[in-house]
Formats: C-alpha cells, sequence, structure tokens
C-alpha cells in the first residue's frame, strides 16, 4: 500500500513538472523575450497559463500533503534539512503567483505591467532552480545523512554542515540548473503548439531547440558531478540493469522531440518532450528506490499506520473521480480548438 | 527573541496574512455568483458590471491566497517538524481533503474568471458556485486539523509516538462543528461587510450611484444573515471550549480563581502576578450562565492548572473582548439592516446607516485575527493540547529570527501592494444614477 502511495506521489510531482513546470517556463521565455515580436511573446505566454496556473500549482500542494499523511518522516526529514532552500522557494513561488496576478488584474497602465512581469519572470526563474535543488540534494543522500545525525545522539555538527552542505553542491545547483532548462524546454514546446502566427510559433521553436541544447549541455554536467557528489546517482544511471533501458528511451524521445521541432511537427513534439522529462524523473526516482530519502528513510520504514494509508487511498481515488473530470474539462475548455475560436478569452 | 518565539511569530504572521485572503475566497465567490445570476435575470448590466469587477478582486486575493496557503503547508514542517512528524499520520486527512476542496477551486476559478464567452451561461454560473462551494469545504477542512489541536483524538500515546492511529474520530473531534460553524460565519459576515463598507463609503457621496447601490444590496445579503446568527455560534464556541479548555476560557475571561458563579468581565486588563483582572465591568453570574447556562455553576479558573500551562493570559483575554465588541457590533448594525430593509426602507439614503456601515468594512477581519488569537494563544503551551509542547516541537535549526523577518517583510510588501490595487479597482467605478439611461463602460 506504501509503495501505491509512493508512485501516487512520484505521479503527482510528475504531473507538477509536466504543467506548472511549463508555466515556470513561460515566465523564462517572459524574461528572455527579445526581437520583433517580444510583446506578442509575452501576451501568448500569460494567455497560455493564465487560466491555468493556480490548478497546475496545485500538484505541489497534493505532494506536500501526501507526504504528510502518508510518510510524516519524510516530510518532517526534509523540511529540516532543506529549511533553506525550501524558504527561499517558497518566496520565489509566492511572488511568481501574486506578481502574475498582479499583472493580470490589476492597473493595465505601462510601467505596472513591465514591473509586475520582471518581478514574475525573475521568480519564475529561481523557483526551477531551488526545486532542482532540494531535489538534487535528496538524491545525492546527503539530506539523509543529515537525518541521521539529527536521529545519532551527541554528534555537534556545524550550522554549515548540518543546514547549508547537504544542498549546496556543484551536483545540486548542475541539477538546478538542468530542471532549469527543463523547464524552459517544455514551456517553449508547448508554445509551439498555443501560438497562433506562424512567425511567433518559429520565434517559439528557435527557443525549443536552443533549450534542447541546454538541457543535454546541463544534463551531462549533472552525470558528470554526480560520480563525486552523489556516487549512488552515478552508479545507478550508469550500472544498473534498468540503466540503458532508461537512456535508449530517453535518448528516443530527446531525438524525437528535437526532430518534431527541427520539421514542425508541432504535437509529436509536444508528446516528446514531455516524455523525455518523466522519463528523467522516473529515472531519479529508480536510482533510489526503495529510498524516498537515501541512505535513511524507504517506502517502508517512513510510511504512516496502514489505517492512515488506507484511507488516504480511498479519499484520493474519491477525490480523482471528481478532479479528474474536472481538469480535463479546464484544459478542454481553454486548450483545445484555439484556433477555431479568434478573439475569444479577451474578457479579462 | 528566541528560536521558538520566532518560530511562533513567523507561524502567526503568516496564519495572520493568509486567513485575510482566505476568507475573501470563501465568501467572495457567493457575492460574485449573486450578482451573476441577477444579471441573468433581469438583464441589468450594471450587475454583469459588478460580477466581473468582483471577479477581478477575487483573482487577485485568490492568487495572493493561494500562494500564501502554500506557505503555511511547507512552514508547518520547516517550523514544526516534531509536530508534523507526530501527527501527520492522524491529521493528514482533512488536510488531503483540504488539497481536493482547493484543487477543485482553484480549477473552477480559472473556468469563471477566463470563461466569461468560452462556456454557456448555465455553466457558467455553475463554475461560480462551484467556486464558492469548494472554497468552504477547504475551509472547513482545514480548521477539522485546527479542532483536532484543540481536542485531540483518535490516537494513543506509547513511548512518545502516536499508535492506534483512527484518522476519521481524529476529524469528529468535539471543537470541529463549533470552530467550523464558527469560521464561516465569519468569514461571510467580515466580507460581506466589508464589500458593503466600501460601496457604503461612495453612496455616502452620491446614494443615487446605482451600481454601488447594488452592490450594497448583494453585499448585505450576505453579510447580515451572518452577522447575526454569530452571537448564536458564539455561545456553542464558548461552552465547548469551558467544557473541554477550562485554561483557554479562564484566560479568555480574565478568570484566576475557580469559584461557582463567576461573573462575566467586560474589558479589563489581567495582572497576571497580582493573579488578577484589573479594571473590568463586572456581571455578577454572568460567565456561569453563559458558559454552562447555569447562574451557580463552578467556572475553573487559571489556578486550576500549574502557572507552567498558563497561556499568556493578557493576550487571549485583550483579543477575546475585541472579538466579542466588534462582533457585538456587527450583530446589531445587522439587525437595523434586516429591519430597516423589511421596512421597505431606502438603506443607501439613510446617512446614518451608510455611516455605520462604512465603519463596519473592516471590523470583521479584526474579529477574526482576535478570534484565532484566542483560539491559537490560548491553546499554549501546547501544540496539541495536553499532548505535545510547542516548544518541543520546533525545528532543531539556529537563527530562526532570520526566516521570521524574510517571511514579514515579503508579506507586508504584498500586503500594501493588495492594498493598492483593490483601491484602484474600487476607484475606477463607474459613475451612473438609477433612471438616467444608466451608461456603463464597454468592457472591464
Amino acid at each position: 500500500m506504501a509503495t501505491v502511495i509512493a508512485f501516487v506521489a512520484l505521479v503527482s510531482l510528475n504531473a507538477y513538472v509536466l504543467l506548472a513546470g511549463a508555466d515556470f517556463g513561460g515566465g523564462v521565455w517572459d524574461l528572455l523575450a527579445t526581437g520583433p515580436r517580444r510583446a506578442e511573446q509575452r501576451a501568448l505566454i500569460a494567455e497560455a497559463i493564465g487560466p491555468i496556473w493556480e490548478a497546475n500549482h496545485v500538484w505541489l500542494i497534493l505532494v506536500v500533503v501526501l507526504l504528510f499523511t502518508c510518510f510524516p518522516a519524510v516530510y518532517a526529514g526534509l523540511a529540516i534539512a532543506l529549511h533553506i532552500p525550501l524558504t527561499l522557494m517558497l518566496i520565489g513561488i509566492v511572488l511568481r503567483g501574486s506578481a502574475f496576478a498582479f499583472r493580470s488584474y490589476g492597473s493595465s497602465e505601462d510601467a505596472p505591467q513591465r514591473r509586475w512581469g520582471r518581478l514574475f519572470a525573475i521568480a519564475s526563474l529561481l523557483t526551477p532552480l531551488l526545486l532542482g535543488v532540494c531535489i538534487g540534494a535528496i538524491a545525492s543522500g546527503r539530506v539523509g545523512s543529515v537525518l541521521e545525525t539529527l536521529n545519532g545522539v551527541g554528534t555537534h555538527e556545524s550550522f554549515v554542515s548540518m543546514y547549508i552542505s547537504p544542498w549546496l553542491s556543484p551536483f545540486t545547483i548542475a541539477v538546478g540548473a538542468l530542471t532549469l532548462c527543463l523547464f524552459a524546454f517544455l514551456a517553449a514546446t508547448y508554445l509551439t503548439v498555443e501560438a497562433e502566427h506562424a512567425a511567433l510559433r518559429e520565434d517559439f521553436r528557435h527557443r525549443a531547440l536552443a533549450a534542447a541544447i541546454a538541457v543535454f549541455v546541463t544534463a551531462f554536467l549533472a552525470l558528470v558531478l554526480a560520480r563525486w557528489h552523489a556516487p549512488r546517482v552515478s552508479a545507478g544511471l550508469l550500472a544498473s540493469s534498468w540503466a540503458p533501458v532508461l537512456h535508449v528511451l530517453t535518448g528516443i524521445a530527446a531525438i524525437t522531440a528535437i526532430a518534431a521541432l527541427w520539421v514542425r511537427r508541432w504535437r509529436i513534439a509536444r508528446i516528446a518532450v514531455a516524455a523525455q522529462v518523466t522519463l528523467i524523473l522516473w529515472g531519479w526516482a529508480a536510482t533510489q528506490a526503495p529510498y524516498l530519502v537515501p541512505p535513511t528513510l524507504t517506502v517502508a520504514n517512513a510510511a504512516a499506520p496502514s489505517r492512515t494509508l488506507a484511507l488516504f487511498l480511498i479519499v484520493l481515488t474519491l477525490g480523482a473521480i471528481v478532479l479528474l473530470p474536472s481538469i480535463t474539462y479546464l484544459f478542454r475548455v481553454f486548450k483545445s480548438s484555439r484556433a477555431h475560436e479568434p478573439g475569444a478569452s479577451r474578457a479579462r | 527573541m528566541g528560536d521558538v518565539l520566532a518560530a511562533r511569530s513567523q507561524m502567526a504572521v503568516s496564519l495572520g496574512f493568509h486567513i485575510l485572503f482566505a476568507v475573501v475566497g470563501i465568501a467572495m465567490p457567493v457575492l460574485m455568483v449573486i450578482a451573476e445570476v441577477r444579471w441573468r435575470r433581469t438583464g441589468d448590466t450594471m450587475y454583469l458590471e459588478l460580477a466581473k469587477r468582483w471577479a477581478k478582486g477575487t483573482a487577485i486575493l485568490f492568487a495572493v491566497g493561494a500562494v500564501s496557503g502554500t506557505v503555511l503547508s511547507f512552514e508547518l514542517g520547516l517550523l514544526w517538524p516534531g509536530f508534523m512528524r507526530f501527527a501527520g499520520a492522524i491529521i493528514g486527512m482533512p488536510f488531503s481533503l483540504e488539497g481536493f476542496a482547493f484543487f477543485a477551486e482553484a480549477i473552477f476559478l480559472g473556468v469563471y474568471l477566463y470563461g466569461w464567452q468560452r462556456i454557456s451561461p448555465r455553466a457558467h454560473i455553475v463554475a461560480g458556485s462551484l467556486v464558492a462551494v469548494s472554497g468552504a469545504a477547504s475551509a472547513m477542512f482545514v480548521v477539522i486539523a485546527n479542532a483536532w489541536m484543540n481536542t485531540p483524538a483518535g490516537f494513543q500515546v506509547q513511548n512518545g509516538a502516536p499508535v492506534h492511529v483512527d484518522p476519521l474520530a481524529a476529524m469528529l473531534t468535539p471543537a470541529a462543528f463549533p470552530e467550523v460553524l464558527h469560521m464561516l460565519l465569519a468569514a461571510y459576515a467580515a466580507t460581506g461587510f466589508a464589500v458593503a463598507g466600501i460601496h457604503g463609503f461612495m453612496l455616502l457621496r452620491d446614494h443615487r450611484n446605482a451600481f454601488h447601490r447594488r452592490a450594497l444590496g448583494v453585499a448585505l445579503i450576505v453579510g447580515v444573515p451572518a452577522a447575526i446568527a454569530q452571537p448564536i455560534s458564539g455561545d456553542v464556541s464558548a461552552r465547548y471550549v469551558a467544557h473541554w479548555q477550562p485554561p483557554k476560557l479562564a484566560a479568555m475571561e480574565g478568570q484566576f480563581r475557580t469559584e461557582s458563579g463567576a461573573p462575566l468581565r467586560i474589558g479589563g486588563l489581567p495582572d497576571v502576578d497580582a493573579q488578577r483582572t484589573r479594571w473590568a465591568i463586572e456581571i455578577p453570574h454572568g460567565l456561569s450562565l453563559l458558559a454552562f447556562h447555569d447562574a451557580h455553576a463552578v467556572v475553573r479558573g487559571l489556578d486550576a492548572v500549574p502557572r507552567r500551562d498558563w497561556p499568556p493570559v493578557p493576550v487571549v483575554h485583550v483579543a477575546f473582548q475585541i472579538m466579542v465588541a466588534l462582533g457585538t457590533y456587527l450583530a446589531l448594525l445587522g439587525i437595523w439592516v434586516a429591519v430597516e430593509a423589511l421596512r421597505r426602507r431606502d438603506l443607501a439614503a439613510s446617512r446614518w446607516l451608510m455611516r455605520a456601515v462604512v465603519i463596519a468594512s473592516p471590523m470583521g477581519f479584526v474579529c477574526i485575527e482576535a478570534g484565532w488569537t484566542v483560539t491559537e494563544v490560548g491553546r499554549q503551551p501546547w501544540v496539541i493540547y495536553g499532548v505535545m509542547r510547542t516548544a518541543d516541537s520546533v525545528t532543531p535549526m539556529p537563527g530562526l529570527i532570520v526566516p521570521f523577518l524574510v517571511i514579514s517583510t515579503l508579506y507586508c510588501f504584498l500586503g500594501v501592494v493588495v492594498v493598492w490595487l483593490l483601491y484602484d479597482l474600487v476607484m475606477r467605478s463607474p459613475i451612473t444614477s438609477d433612471g438616467d439611461g444608466a451608461t456603463v463602460p464597454a468592457a472591464a
């Protein structure tokens, strides 16, 4: 049962990365908007994420409540060791969301629009970076070591070794950069589908291809640095039995995404890039299974009592029955046949 | 400032900030749906304008509420990992349900805000209603979790860890019903009167302005019944506190000594060292009567528990007095409005009534802050009443003053921006009067 719930957590995180990740990526492209169609680029980004970003954001809340209900020890442990990056990430989340809302619903004058736009974009940069840093820190096993120290008796460690060095290493920063590039890649690819004009589509095609290269570079960097800073990740990704399969699949997805962008098959590119990101996420999960926080907390030893888990599964099922159709409806209303409804959605 | 105090302050700032937006997220959708329904029924475009404007305001406030709520869901662990490790499996359930309700709220708010031209009128009203319903539901679930902290149930403690965990029993604790009822009514009363006050202010300048007259009407429909019902719910809450958390009641009332036929104290300031409450107006037997519906009932004072288990008495007492005073004002004002409305008087033309409504504008929110101060500070020194002390649940990380200052600065900044944006939104209101051709600006 705990394993099922751990899978649900991974699926929720996956949904957060694919959906909200693209919203953050949109912020990156807002910051990097250039060229003659700068204003159109920003308008498209705002229109694309406006109706859905709040709902997308809730996937993160789902991961959080799931962790503290079903794996309270994991939630408490991460909150202690990753206090600083999580707090910084929260500041990013707060500023991104508020600035976007202020820009969308506040004064339509030019100066405040630009100011909130800038804040929205910078906060969109900060949050994925820190999310990646936190994931990198967990994967590297250093967070787990801190938890062992906390549980052990009498070892007086310094502030830096307890609360900073677990998450601040070249490896975690590389993972943060990778996350940022992946989100930007997702966003640019999605936007090629959503853009209504060919020129705008080309803008985002170029951006997507550039992001694909950045993803490749940062992924390679993270893999190399893992040798020294996260040997477990390195061993999993290079030596385990499933590694070749994972690499081949990820490679196929990546090549398909780039090829599809090259020949302008937007929808195929969207599916391929989502598959690529998903495979990278699941690859990380596979390197540390059955650990939630290696090398201490496993799915089994951190799980809440079975009664809680059973109830949670029931609630989850009921929630899914209500929410999945609602989400489908939301996306159908705003993300389908956009081209057939010219001028719609101007009622803001 | 010690780490525990810094952590408590950060939690207080975060909750105190979030609750304002959460409350608006509960009640504003109701106002906006009523306005839209009236527009669909009557074809009066001013109601459409109102619905759109309120939707805009709601969007800003909801966004800040959503992100500040996210902050809280992390802060529970960032600041109180000991509490979450113990309580997660027990009260994670209402939090999860709250997550789902919030999910529904976010989905249908997106549909409502951006769907004016994309979906049918009926679907649009249904979407708005679902925002209102899920807003109320998420408030209910969060308050249920808080109720458990006041009247913990659904587990036993063995070697400092919970065993025999029963999440359903943990949701149905004695405090759950009174707290949820009190919070929901507070949300509708506070938001209704806040909005009524804003439009009342504009009507004091020109009581014929048709836009503000309609707005006032809708706001009062939501605010007045809730404000009138609130004292009854308050009575239910007080009796539950008297029974389940005697030290909290004693702190609320400044009751140091255990006595039968305890007096009700209005105002005053508790002196903890002298163990008496000075300068209060005392109504003989009042407290026994209110708390137990029996003039001679014994009210347990603070002397019934060891000094180390006392909450900070003056804070709780003063907060309680503020809540009751302002809540009473709102209830009386609600009755006045109801009487005038039933006599079919023109509310907007009555300058005294409008002044009273304008004064009431911030009161509901002050009440809510004061009320949560009573609940939360009154529970101290416990985080889980009688089970776990707040000081034992705090994170081992030192230097908590830094995140406290950072979060406070961030929220001060956001608070100023939100006030400024809403001011801007209200001031750009259309100037129209009934009967002069009702010119409404073309689009929002």
